[in-house]
């Protein structure tokens, strides 16, 4: 048994690790894919203290070393549910069950898509939910980008430097992202911006070759012929393996205050998946700090 | 076996003349999550022997990453008897790629 699991290797996950090892407490950390989490999207890191650049990869890839140095033992395999019994909590994978006085869970987010027929298979067939991972395939070609927030407006920034055409199709008249991103989209020659609008219909062959856009005050259909469709409404958090134990706000994420402790004792939460209004690297590794501190003291019957 | 590194040089032998199935990495060095799967290719190429791995650098190979219609990286493609027979599109756990390559 161990004393604290950590589900999920990202940025908030392997932060916890190191101060739970550092508390010398016994850590598993169970991730379902490879370590990093979303950070290892981004190209260059400027935001996070003493690095002016660092990239996500080798953010993630030192800070896996540190917690690995440090003790934490790593293993690759998908939590889908945590049994509890008399204080224990069990947390089950495919293939096996791990035993913990704590758990933390640091599981993160996913894109969130917008539920069209066919978008699964398109994927890597013109659609994408990464401009800085796949802008530069559509060098001097026709794309567009869905969305109104801070991603959405960064991506079409990104990729009017870069395609001969960005259409920007959001569903309401405003953007909830920062002016100044708004502000240089619009005076980009080759962007145009389709506000009250939804995307309806994906049209392909074998990839991704138009998009049927809908007006949401008038009804009227438009077709646009496109190379690329860049996809950029949210994310949503990965709570649903756990819902039944700890409690979820409406939108899916684990409801706790800063001291990241859930509503079911001894199960704490890090990073994404956790209600707060700045969800960035620095307040996730934050996050991983005090959940691993909250869980080191109620395993040591605090 | 290690990852062997594929150019369009040595693509026709390597991987549609291979006598065992192919699986083939489109990366590039600036892809986080290419990188970030590399180390599970290097696994699973020592750890087996029926099929093989190969590496393409699509900034290199730009005419391969077109003629097989790479858009997203990381994408691995599966090529069994030189056509092919599966691909894989982003970040997938080393358990994921090792079945995408069982028939």
């Amino acid at each position: 048994m161990f004393d604290i699991i950590v589900i999920g290797g990202g940025p908030a996950g392997m932060t916890a690790a190191i101060y739970a090892r550092r508390a010398a407490k016994t850590v598993l950390v169970l991730e379902a894919v490879a370590c990093g989490g979303q950070i290892i999207n981004t190209p260059d890191i400027e935001n996070y203290p003493v690095e002016a650049h660092i990239s996500g990869f080798d953010f993630a890839s030192r800070v896996q070393e540190q917690a690995k140095g440090l003790g934490a033992e790593f293993v690759f395999e998908k939590a889908v549910e945590i049994r509890e019994e008399n204080g224990i909590k069990t947390v089950v994978t495919a293939r096996n069950a791990y035993s913990a006085k704590a758990v933390i869970l640091a599981t993160g987010s996913e894109n969130r898509k917008l539920g069209l027929e066919d978008e699964d298979r398109l994927t890597g067939r013109g659609i994408s939910y990464c401009a800085t991972c796949d802008g530069n395939f559509y060098r001097g070609k026709t794309v567009a980008v869905v969305g109104g927030g801070n991603t959405a407006l960064e991506d079409a920034l990104y990729l009017a430097d870069i395609a001969a055409k960005v259409y920007l199709i959001h569903r309401r008249d405003s953007f909830r992202g920062e002016e100044a991103s708004a502000a240089r989209l619009k005076q980009r020659e080759n962007v145009e911006i389709i506000y009250n609008a939804n995307v309806t219909k994906l049209i392909s062959e074998k990839r991704l070759k138009a998009i049927e856009v809908t007006d949401k005050l008038d009804g009227s259909v438009r077709t646009i012929e496109l190379n690329g469709l860049f996809i950029a409404v949210g994310r949503v958090p990965e709570n649903r393996n756990f819902a039944s134990l700890v409690e979820l706000d409406e939108a899916g994420y684990v409801i706790a205050g800063e001291d990241c402790r859930t509503s079911a004792e001894g199960i704490f939460v890090a990073g994404d998946n956790r209600t707060k209004a700045l969800r960035q690297l620095v307040t996730a590794t934050a996050d991983g700090a005090m959940a691993a501190t909250e869980a080191v003291r109620y395993v040591n019957g605090g | 076996m290690a990852v062997i590194e594929v150019t369009k040089e040595n693509f026709e032998a390597e991987v549609l003349r291979s006598e065992i199935p192919v699986l083939a990495d489109f990366n590039a060095d600036w892809c986080g999550p290419c990188r970030t799967m590399r180390p599970m290719l290097d696994e699973l190429a020592e750890e087996q022997s029926a099929y093989k791995i190969v590496s393409i650098n699509i900034d290199d190979e730009d005419e391969l990453a077109e003629e097989y219609d790479v858009s997203s990286i990381p994408c691995l493609v599966v090529f069994r008897g030189g056509e092919e027979a599966d691909r894989s599109v982003g970040l997938i756990s080393k358990d994921s790629i090792a079945a995408l390559m069982e028939e």
